[in-house]
């Protein structure tokens, strides 16, 4: 009871999404490259995971790869990657990622560490936290597969893991999603190449909405989640934490 | 004795050994054979850290460092080289050296004479056929197992009427990581505990072989997302060590500011899980939002929410100005105020006190035996803190004092936590008027490593030490990197805090450790 009441006399804690401007949310994302034409931008070789390729005089940027470590974004460099701020990094990736309508209000998330960092497991563990207040919108984290819709998948995949994950997606009921969040969970990410790695999450189950970013941050996660149930997306938008 | 005069007793004894000077440490080459007595004389008083495995010039010999530490005291790398023998196992005398001995059986193929439980540690077993093997050189051909999977289960130790083994995991609840546990009763009690970790193996240090030390840094940060600094910081310096390079007082101290902020978060982060796992969503959710602030102070200052890349070799990825500086600190005065409010009236609720109290017990003996570091270790009365036994960067500028608690129990580590995130909040108080005026820059990717050789690099992160062994080839590049890890070592002590308490405390002792799994698994 204590509690109940020092929770109630503290502020709103809850972000507020402004939809203005399309500048950034200082701290709610580190933001990430822009394709820019090739003439401005570095050798495609600074990149570490290979995620620059050029393409008809543009230097396109693969989000799957990127781990945003800004080394061909730095004052040192003579020609610098542009860096555009946001969080609507949320990609479809099957032909019918979106749930049916009863899901709008309502939908279960089952989470499988598949060789996470830790960082993309706390962003998601963030949403639930009073600032993005992730119940707000209906959705739930459930420990067992009978009541999942999707599956939120994280990490590069390892071997190890491989068959967990497999049986984690075959007990869902139907309809069901798999949602892929990190550069590790889509392209391996900075353990692309290690042996105990099985590869990316699409290697082994099918996956309907990605979400880069390493890790992304709780915004590009929501961003994946409205995609999945269907609500409209916010646009370019800017927020602040209310004090 | 000191540990010095220990070690002094010991080379005046035995002229055979030689002591040679490396570039941070000193290396006492010895005979297989003589290794159980020698670990028994340095031990008492000697940290064992864990074993580094160089590369030998013969082919088919790894040469093993175990490496110890003491108070001020030099470190020091034990030498022996397999040369494809057996080795006989120190764990029976230093238990700490256990869950070492197993990696580097499973890793390299070292048979450690005596050791009563080797094979199907790292590389489980059902996808790796044993003696793969895959850190000795010149394995480049690492086969999986094409035959499926099958339960592993976990071992069976109790044989009681009625009792049985309650598996949990490795997928086992909300967003928390994949491990296995094994928890073995005969009723209410957990009579034995078990775990089965390396679900997560990502073969780190495989992968950092023959990277540059700038792409190694990009690995090594990625070991544990939550304590991403600490790692780099070890490594980093590990780096800095082998070129030979001076670190500018002002990155030195920015480092540790940053660096403490980590722990704040971190710490704050280990804290809302045991509220939540004692189900007080209240004040959980309030401790978590201030997470969320630390978060953003982070990502809005240096351009990364966990502190990824903010370390570089040589200083940092970019500079503050001193408002910047002086502006984080005053915000960290009211998170940090905030926290403490939360804290110290819990201290007060007896409904939670009666969770933690003698709840998940580690004796200082049991912490003593199996090394441990951390708060973890100094809630059960073990000072050891790297910040003070070996001051890196500018921690020997800086004062703070190292709390210590007797109990061990689950209170004794919530505590311990809370009064840590005052010294570190006292530490980043005292920065911002130390700081030499803004401007120059931090040196950029310019130095070179030229000299085959091996460096230590060493860091206190918010979970305990970090030990990086670098071995570098001329060229510069990483030819074998071990990274010893607080995960590594805690983790094999944890399943000793779970004996003789109930099912439902399960959770709580597991979040009063704070453990990540990342971070053991790597
Ligand atoms: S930010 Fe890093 S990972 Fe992303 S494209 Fe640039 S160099 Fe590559
Ligand atoms: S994508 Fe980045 S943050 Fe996420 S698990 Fe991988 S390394 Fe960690």
């Amino acid at each position: 009871m204590l509690w109940l009441r020092k929770g109630l006399n503290q502020p709103v804690k809850t972000l507020t999404v402004k939809k203005s401007s399309a500048s950034t949310l200082p701290g709610l994302s580190s933001g990430r490259p822009a394709p820019t034409a090739s003439k401005n931008a570095p050798l495609a070789t600074i990149c570490p995971t290979h995620a620059l390729r050029e393409q008809e005089g543009m230097m396109d940027v693969d989000y799957a790869r990127c781990i945003h470590c800004r080394r061909c974004h730095q004052p040192s460099l003579k020609n610098q990657m542009a860096w555009e701020e946001g969080y609507h990094w949320a990609e479809i990736r099957s032909p019918s990622p979106r749930l049916p309508g009863a899901f709008r209000h309502s939908l279960h998330m089952r989470v499988v560490d598949a060789g996470d960092c830790g960082a993309c497991l706390n962003e998601l563990h963030q949403l639930a936290s009073p600032v993005y207040s992730l119940h707000r919108l209906g959705i739930a984290f459930t420990p067992t597969p009978r009541d999942a819709d999707v599956l939120v998948v994280t990490g590069p995949v390892t071997v190890s893991m491989k068959e967990a994950l497999e049986e984690a997606y075959r007990a869902m009921p139907g309809p069901k999603r798999v949602m892929a969040v990190g550069s590790c969970a889509l392209s391996g990410g900075m353990f692309a190449s290690s042996f105990a790695v099985a590869g990316p999450v699409e290697r082994v189950i099918s996956v309907d909405i990605a979400v880069p970013g390493c890790p992304p941050p709780p915004l590009a996660l929501l961003d994946g989640f409205r995609l999945l149930m269907g609500t409209a997306s916010e646009g370019p938008v800017e927020g602040t934490v209310k004090p | 004795m000191t540990p010095a005069s220990v070690l002094e007793h010991i080379l005046s004894q035995h002229a055979e050994m030689s002591a040679t000077a490396e570039v941070n440490w000193i290396r006492i080459a010895v005979q297989p054979s003589w290794l159980p007595e020698l670990v028994g004389q340095l031990a008492p008083l000697w940290t064992f850290a864990g074993i580094v495995p160089e590369n030998d010039p013969q082919p088919q010999s790894v040469r093993l460092l175990y490496v110890f530490y003491a108070p001020k005291g030099p470190w020091l790398g034990i030498e022996v080289r397999n040369h494809g023998q057996n080795v006989p196992t120190i764990s029976d005398t230093l238990y700490a050296a256990d869950w070492q001995e197993r990696e580097m059986e499973d890793l390299f193929d070292v048979q450690f004479e005596g050791h009563p439980q080797l094979g199907d540690f790292v590389l489980h077993d059902s996808h790796w056929p044993e003696g793969t093997a895959p850190m000795k050189r010149h394995s480049w051909e690492i086969r999986q197992k094409v035959n499926g999977f099958q339960d592993l289960g976990t071992p069976r130790i109790v044989e009681a009427p009625g009792s049985f083994v309650m598996p949990i995991g490795p997928i086992y609840s909300g967003t928390a990581e994949s491990i296995q546990f094994g928890l073995e009763t005969v009723g209410e009690e957990i009579v034995f505990a078990h775990i089965r970790p390396f679900y997560k193996y990502r073969a780190v240090e495989k992968l950092l072989e023959g990277r540059t030390p700038a792409v190694a840094l990009l690995i090594g940060e990625r070991i544990d997302g939550l304590t991403a600094l600490a790692h780099a910081l070890a490594m980093a310096q590990a780096f800095e060590t082998l070129a030979g390079v001076q670190i500018s007082p002002r990155a030195k101290l920015l480092r540790v500011f940053w660096a403490e902020i980590e722990r704040i978060r971190s710490h704050i982060q280990v804290l809302a899980g045991i509220l939540e796992s004692t189900g007080l969503s209240v004040p959980a959710n309030l401790i978590q939002a201030l997470e969320e602030e630390l978060l953003q102070i982070s990502g809005a200052l240096t351009g990364h929410r966990y502190l990824f890349e903010v370390i570089r070799i040589g200083g940092l990825r970019r500079d503050w100005s001193d408002a910047d500086i002086q502006s984080i600190a005053k915000r960290l005065a009211l998170i940090v105020e905030q926290a403490q409010r939360i804290l110290d009236a819990l201290t007060f609720d007896n409904s939670f006190l009666d969770r933690l109290e003698g709840v998940g017990t580690l004796s200082p003996e049991k912490a003593g035996t199996h090394g441990l570091v951390g708060p973890v270790a100094r809630a059960s009365g073990i000072s050891r803190d790297l910040r003070i036994w070996q001051p890196y960067a500018a921690y020997d500028q800086v004062r703070f004092d190292v709390p210590v608690q007797a109990e061990g129990d689950g209170y004794a580590r919530f505590r311990q936590l809370s009064q840590e995130i005052a010294q570190s909040y006292r530490i980043v108080q005292q920065i911002p008027r130390m700081l030499m005026p803004a401007g120059e820059g931090f040196p950029g990717d310019g130095f070179r490593i030229t000299e085959a050789r091996t460096a230590f690099g060493y860091a206190e992160s918010p979970a305990g030490a970090v030990l990086c062994g670098v071995s570098s080839n001329r060229q510069g590049m990483v030819e074998r990197c071990r990274m010893i890890t607080p995960g590594l070592v805690n983790w094999h002590a944890f399943p000793h805090a779970l004996r003789h308490f109930a099912f439902q405390d399960f959770p709580i002792i597991l979040a009063t450790f704070g453990l990540s799994v990342a971070d053991l698994d790597r």
